[in-house]
């Protein structure tokens, strides 16, 4: 229980919250927040449903009207299509180009293979839920390079090559126009007409929607079934993320009459047929959303027929007409179909499987909604039911006045004021607890509101009889909306936390749980409550009797006698819980203020800081310290401070020839000095030909301690400035983990200490990121930017910083934002430590849990050969079956690993599509032979063929990171600031994963999370982005083009529009880097490239000056100061890629620099000095004649000149 | 914004001023000067007096000397109960130096334990965080330590090494995140006006509900007389470290920040002054 990464001190999980939709038995639609405490009502539209089904970015229902409806969610990027046609003409020598073509060409207007007519009057919008953004315009972009005025290109006739230069041949040439149009019907429930249906004989009765997980983001396709009253079943194609509303209704032929259908997230869909028996859709995959044939799956019981069926993406939920819970054991995307039925506890009238596989469903006795406890990936039927007894909107005014005339009162610790909640823990159905929740409301609602007619049939049924005699209740009801006086149940309500912790494949039989006297098991549990806690504690496992007895006691309640909510149907598909996420939906509504203020008080939530109890603490122990110190100084310590010495045995990556890793004893001396400045030495004991030795390093000397997790060993490397030279480090092993992480948090703090380093990161921050993902931060001295006699940057210390990211920007005013693996974007909360550094290497306040998920690639190699085709037998010569990319190392879906201890697997291997230059429909890549390059189709002179495999892996740790949702992103730019220059807002630019461009608006320097997304049309997707100064904002589209956004400014923070900048010649740029007036940029083969000619009334700049090769990321700071993470750099002892260096002299006056400065790598990825403005005093010197022995000079100084040794990227790349 | 680490720092730096001045009844060759000495609030009377012993014997034949013992104002010392604890107990709202009288002899035999070497006080010291960890984790946390993390908690407290002693004692800090706390909340109630040693007994830092439980839980189960009615004079001063918490402040973060190195948090209950 208390092993390794599964404890950790409270790091709050803050997630995004999303929502869980449900409909009443009166049709109206409520959702609640993951992050809420009550359920909202969805107000828009004055429609009741009958049925919802949810997914993260949209909602699809069946109102009463039988119609479906779709409600998009709102979203800072908006849905645009581009719409694209071309305008294709001629050249004869009377007109020169003319629209008069031949009458064998093409249309004078047609899509881009000519082959079809598109006038532009001929494009409508599809439905009323769009508009058009503009009006058409020609695209002047070609490939990534600029045409001349209009657009056109040329070629010798139709259909051929076209080129961006008109030739003497150049006979036709073709223009090519979009528009956009955009999706306007976010957050608003509209009609999906139904006319294309046409012979859709009768109104739908059930929906699903799902299977977003089965194509790539891009493509975004999601699957909607339904099916109509009289069981056929009616599939929706078309649904992408550019048309929400699909396309048109498709028949999937059935072998019966299909009650309800359910469609996963993943390839599974289920239906129910109308006796009872399932169906299991087989054939869905990428190319086949709808799937190719049903399989018929028989009832869990067989005299009693399935009613409902839950699928998710690994799991499948049934019930049956007798109300009973089934769980399918064995299914996954290989075996649709599973292996079993399991009896589950609990009777439901409807179950649905969200994200996750987390499972809500609606009980059949109280029509409450209730929550799976316990669904882990591991244990995917989870523990217990746990009811979801929030209020409704409507419903808060009682109880939150009573509260809060509570809290007023100070109430806290009177005797007659119950803290405790009333029943806030029910697992299984508890009669006490509904009771106690219904009294909460009022008295005179209860007697207004009719007794809603429960008939004992199918949840069909049921909601369709309540949805047709719904109106007068309904009406009823609204009178007698306000309510009494607030009422708090004084008497005890019998506190049962009969939790099902037993086998969930506990199996009631009618017989047994209707034989037992409900009164009698009431005693019995209590009794067992009692005595566990007082014992055993936490193994509180109660009996199965007991689970028995507290489900058995709800047959004698009657319906309707109070009115607490009553629900119809429930959907979880966008609703995002975790089993580690704290849900605030199980307790009573009474008690939801009280216990809501209790927790602001005691958990450490930022209310909690300002907190009276704290303040008292801190003022108080610091009136004592002075109290009883102060006047006393001068008297003796009691203990004398001495050297403290931590030892432990390691092992070490010997530095001298054969490499190997040697037993040695490690040692850790401290002391402090006289002035109680802390100092130690590090020492490496090892044997070297019988004899003794060690090696020493001073702690103040020592630049960073990089962790290097990897499969079979626990490293570390320890890096002085002279080893970072030598491209070096000391490279030690712990046994475990966890001794490792001890030593790493220990020397840390060691480091930090000696260097007087303490606390979080200042806004100067220069922060850098390893290929593990890894966190780096250092602090910069005025020196580091001195010119000509800079700090040399391998003097750089630098601490880690818990978390996980793959991209981090910053400026000086302490915006620090990061993007991890997932794309998941990050804001730094202001605090450190997190991860593995406790206690007292990190701070406590502002630490949370981070996640990223990353794919792990595996290829699976075949030849062909004459007999059989292409099969898993090579050559002797060829490569593995199974390999890595440079199949050099054999990687087997067995044997691949995550990549460290750290990552977990979360998928099972898939097929990837999402390869450069693509592949055919089973996701293979051909080539002539191996290694060579590939293509996606399968020609003649190809022998041998690969395809990619993924699997995604999850990384939890902790850092003082928290989540900016909901869009997930590629890239981000903070701007720069000069040392006085104070913004107020601070402009922030990123890029979607989508690729669209985006303004963050509402950031400041207290609140850099800002507040919500402006979108910026583009023509393209974009890849790049970066903003100066000046608010100069240049970005990289997705085909190398480069282009600078005009009239950028604190008044016009989002510009007018884009400039195409042409990119150097033949190459494809990558990433673009904008400082106060230097704009450098990389390009896909490593070049570093420096804007010529950029002056305040010309930004856009002349010209590309080459400046150096090997180059993988620049970053170019508001000192115009440039870093670049570098590869191939030649240490004394080894090679290094991923290496940060630094260009010298760079002056105003010379803004490129002369040559490099070398410091941390390799396996370094990413680094940003944005955030350091400080400028060092100027002194006055003549120029410098020969640069020191470490600088080589000039451009390309990139080098490999000797063989590179093992040791250089330590962290590997 | 103070950070909740610097509590511990607080906590852990905390020092009494203290004068020790040798018992009229010991025989001594010359006047003995009284010996002054800043005690660290958390560590133990016996383990940090070796400077005062070795003041005394200068003055003092060795025929005369026995087992060293201290008194305050008529009450044995009990040196198993952290120095902070006895000076809070016994002499919090007086002037400062803490006056400490110093016996050489008539060991009183019932009322406080031997204390023949340090290896008794870490034997002690070892047994209360054992307990407290049983309290917490059920022992799972001490258990999977090895001899020389042991060691080098006591070491930390013997030398005085915060950053050595955290290094380790955080690990026993730890609990499972879902939980919301320790099994039990390690801590002891001490009070003056009672023969009993002190209070002690099964409390959870979290209520059945879920809800985190205060001080003022703590005491209303435990000591409700400590519990201050409105309208009436305060009766009670209810000090942790030489400070008064409010009642609501939540026991789990008390455990975690204001106890002991013992990992007990240990609570003084005084009559409140007069006025």
């Amino acid at each position: 229980m208390l092993q390794g990464s599964q404890v950790s001190r409270i790091h709050r999980c803050i997630m995004p919250s999303s929502l869980l939709r449900a409909v009443d038995v009166y049709g109206r639609v409520y959702s609640l927040s993951t992050a809420g405490q009550q359920w909202e009502h969805c107000r828009d539209a004055h429609l009741e449903f009958k049925r919802v089904t949810a997914m993260q970015q949209c909602c699809w229902g069946i109102a009463c009207d039988h119609n479906i409806y779709l409600n998009v969610h709102a979203s800072d990027v908006p849905i645009r299509y581009q719409e694209e046609t071309y305008e294709n003409q001629r050249w004869n020598p009377v007109d020169g180009f003319s629209d008069r073509l031949l009458p064998s060409d093409r249309w004078q207007w047609s899509d881009a293979t000519g082959l079809n007519h598109q006038p532009l009057s001929g494009f409508q919008l599809p439905s009323e839920n769009w508009e058009w953004e503009a009006d058409w315009y020609e695209d002047e972009n070609f490939g990534g390079e600029l045409t001349e005025k209009g657009g056109w290109t040329y070629a010798i006739d139709f259909p051929a090559t076209y080129t961006k230069d008109k030739k003497w041949n150049s006979c036709v040439r073709r223009c090519r126009w979009i528009r956009y149009r955009r999706y306007k019907s976010q957050d608003a429930w509209v009609k999906i007409p139904s006319e294309q249906t046409g012979a859709l004989p009768d109104p739908f009765n059930d929906i699903s929607c799902g299977g977003w997980e089965i194509t790539e983001e891009p493509r975004g396709c999601l699957a909607l079934w339904a099916v109509s009253l009289q069981g056929k079943v009616w599939f929706r194609s078309g649904i992408h993320h550019h048309n929400p509303e699909g396309s048109v209704w498709e028949e999937v032929p059935v072998p019966g009459e299909v009650v309800q259908v359910s469609c996963g997230p993943g390839d599974l869909v289920w239906a129910v047929l109308w006796e009872g028996h399932l169906l299991v859709r087989e054939g869905i995959g990428r190319d086949c959303l709808k799937g190719t044939s049903w399989v018929t799956v028989e009832s869990p019981n067989p005299g009693v027929g399935a009613v409902h069926v839950a699928v998710g993406v690994n799991v499948v939920w049934a019930v049956t007409k007798d109300h009973k819970v089934w769980f399918r054991r064995g299914v996954n995307s290989h075996n649709p179909c599973g292996s079993g039925w399991i009896g589950m506890v609990g009777e439901m009238v409807m179950i649905n499987v969200g994200l996750n596989d987390q499972v809500w469903a609606i009980g059949f006795e109280d029509r409450a909604v209730y929550f799976r406890q316990g669904v882990t990936a591991s244990e995917l039927s989870g523990k217990a039911w746990r009811v979801v007894s929030v209020s409704r909107d409507s419903d808060r005014s009682h109880s939150s006045s009573s509260a809060n005339s509570l809290q007023s009162a100070g109430c806290f610790f009177g005797g007659e004021v119950r803290l405790e909640s009333q029943a806030s823990v029910v697992s299984d159905i508890d009669p006490d607890t509904e009771r106690a929740v219904g009294e909460v409301l009022p008295a005179s609602e209860t007697e207004v509101t009719p007794k809603p007619r429960i008939p004992k049939v199918t949840s069909d049924s049921f909601i369709s009889e309540l949805v047709s005699d719904r109106e007068g209740q309904i009406g009823r009801r609204d009178v007698s909306a306000p309510a009494a006086g607030p009422s708090i149940p004084e008497e005890e309500s019998a506190e049962k936390e009969a939790e099902d912790r037993g086998s969930p494949a506990q199996v009631l039989s009618p017989s047994q749980s209707g034989g037992l006297d409900p009164q009698w098991s009431n005693v019995d549990l209590e009794e067992a409550q009692t005595q566990t806690s007082g014992t055993a504690g936490d193994t509180a496992d109660t009996s199965s009797l007991s689970s028995v007895a507290t489900y058995n006691l709800a047959q004698e309640e009657p319906y309707g006698t109070d009115e607490h909510q009553k629900w119809a149907w429930v959907s979880g598909g966008g609703c995002a819980v975790d089993s580690h996420m704290q849900l605030n939906w199980f307790n009573s509504s009474a008690s939801t203020a009280l216990n809501c203020s209790m927790q602001a008080m005691s958990l450490s939530i930022t209310p909690a800081q300002t907190a009276a109890w704290r303040k008292q603490i801190f003022e108080q122990l610091s009136e004592r310290s002075k109290r009883e110190m102060e006047n006393f100084t001068h008297y003796e310590q009691a203990i004398e401070q001495s050297v403290w010495v931590k030892k432990g045995s390691m092992q070490w990556w010997r530095d001298w020839k054969p490499h190997k890793w040697v037993d040695v004893q490690f040692a850790l001396e401290q002391f402090s000095g006289a002035d109680g400045s802390k100092d130690g030495i590090l020492f490496i004991y090892y044997t070297f030909n019988d004899e003794k030795k060690y090696l020493h390093s001073f702690i103040n000397e020592v630049t960073i301690l990089v962790p290097v997790l990897n499969e079979s060993k626990h490293t570390f490397a320890i890096y002085t400035a002279e080893r970072t030279k030598q491209r070096w480090p000391i490279r030690l092993a712990a046994a475990a983990e966890l001794e490792m992480h001890d030593w790493l948090a220990l020397l840390s703090v060691s480091c930090c200490d000696s260097r007087g380093i303490q606390g979080p990161p200042s806004k100067q921050a220069i922060w850098s990121i390893t290929c593990k993902g890894d966190i780096f931060v250092s602090e910069p001295t005025k020196e580091l930017e001195a010119s000509p006699y800079p700090t040399a940057c391998d003097q750089m210390f630098w601490r880690q910083v818990g978390g996980h990211l793959r991209i981090i920007e910053s400026n000086s005013l302490g915006v620090v934002w990061g993007i991890g693996y997932d794309h998941t974007a990050w804001v730094h909360t202001g605090g450190y430590g997190g991860g593995f550094f406790q206690g007292l290497a990190s701070s406590t306040d502002n630490i949370y849990t981070q996640t990223d998920v990353k794919s792990v690639y595996i290829y699976e190699n075949q030849r062909w050969n004459p007999v059989t085709g292409y099969t898993n037998r090579g050559l002797p010569t060829d490569r593995y079956m199974w390999s890595d990319a440079s199949g050099l190392k054999e990687c087997t879906k067995t044997n691949t690993k995550p990549p460290s201890p750290n990552w977990t697997w979360v998928s099972d291997w898939t097929i990837d599509y999402a390869v450069a230059v693509g592949t055919d429909r089973e996701g293979w890549q051909y080539a002539a032979d191996f290694p060579a390059s590939y293509h996606g189709n399968k020609t003649l002179k190809d022998f041998v063929r690969r395809r990619r495999w993924a699997r995604k892996c999850k990384l939890t740790t902790t850092g003082p990171w928290q989540e900016v949702p909901p869009i997930p992103l590629s890239d981000v730019t903070v701007l720069p600031c000069g040392p006085k220059n104070t913004v107020e807002q601070v402009p922030l630019w990123a890029i979607s994963n989508k690729g669209d461009v985006l303004c963050r608006l509402g950031v400041t320097s207290l609140t850099p999370a800002g507040s919500s997304w402006l979108h910026v049309g583009t023509d393209q997707p974009f890849k790049s982005i970066s903003i100066g100064a000046v608010h100069q904002v240049w970005a990289i589209a997705k085909d190398g083009s480069a282009f600078y956004r005009g009239s950028v400014s604190a008044e016009n923070p989002a510009g007018d529009c884009w400039y195409h900048i042409p990119s150097p010649a033949g190459q494809k740029l990558k990433q673009v880097s904008v400082g106060r007036t230097s704009v450098y940029t990389v390009d896909e083969n490593g070049n570093l490239w420096y804007r010529q000619g950029v002056t305040p009334s010309y930004p856009q700049g002349s010209s590309w000056e080459h400046i150096s090769n090997n180059v993988r990321k620049v970053s170019v700071g508001p000192l115009d100061q440039v870093w670049v993470i570098a590869d191939k750099v030649q240490g004394s002892h080894s090679l290094s890629c991923g290496t940060v260096c630094r260009r010298l002299g760079v002056l105003p006056t010379e803004p490129k620099g002369h040559s490099w400065d070398y410091g941390i790598g390799g396996g370094w990825d990413h680094i940003t000095v944005r955030g350091n403005a400080m400028e060092a005093p100027r002194i006055k010197m003549p120029p410098l004649t020969d640069n020191s022995s470490h600088q080589t000079s000039g451009r390309g100084p990139l080098q490999a000149r000797n063989q590179p040794e093992m040791n250089g990227n330590p962290v590997g790349c | 914004m103070a950070d909740d680490k610097d509590v511990l720092r607080d906590v852990w730096f905390g020092r009494i001023p203290a004068c020790f001045t040798l018992s009229p009844e010991e025989i001594t060759e010359r006047e003995a000067e009284p010996y002054y000495l800043l005690l660290p609030r958390v560590s133990y009377l016996t383990l940090v007096t070796d400077k005062v012993k070795k003041h005394f014997l200068k003055v003092m034949k060795t025929e005369d000397v026995e087992e060293i013992w201290f008194e305050y104002e008529g009450s044995p010392l009990k040196w198993h109960y952290p120095t902070g604890v006895l000076f809070d107990l016994h002499a919090s709202n007086t002037a400062l130096p803490w006056n400490i009288t110093v016996h050489f002899k008539n060991f009183p035999e019932h009322e406080l334990l031997h204390c023949a070497s340090n290896s008794v006080i870490e034997a002690h010291f070892m047994s209360c965080i054992k307990e407290a960890d049983a309290l917490k984790h059920k022992s799972q946390v001490i258990n999977d330590m090895q001899k020389k993390d042991h060691k080098q908690l006591w070491m930390g407290l013997q030398n005085d090494k915060f950053d050595q002693f955290w290094a380790m004692n955080r690990k026993l800090m730890e609990y499972p995140t879902e939980e919301g706390g320790f099994r039990y909340i390690p801590f002891r109630i001490y009070q003056t006006m009672s023969e009993r040693p002190f209070i002690q007994k099964l409390f959870r830092p979290v209520s059945p509900e879920g809800n985190p439980l205060t001080l003022g839980d703590l005491l209303k189960e435990l000591f409700p007389a400590a519990i201050c009615v409105e309208d009436e004079p305060k009766r009670y001063q209810v000090i942790i470290h030489g400070i008064e918490p409010l009642l609501e402040t939540p026991i789990q973060w008390l455990s975690e920040h204001l106890s002991h190195p013992d990992n007990f948090l240990h609570i003084s209950v005084i009559p409140a002054p007069s006025d």
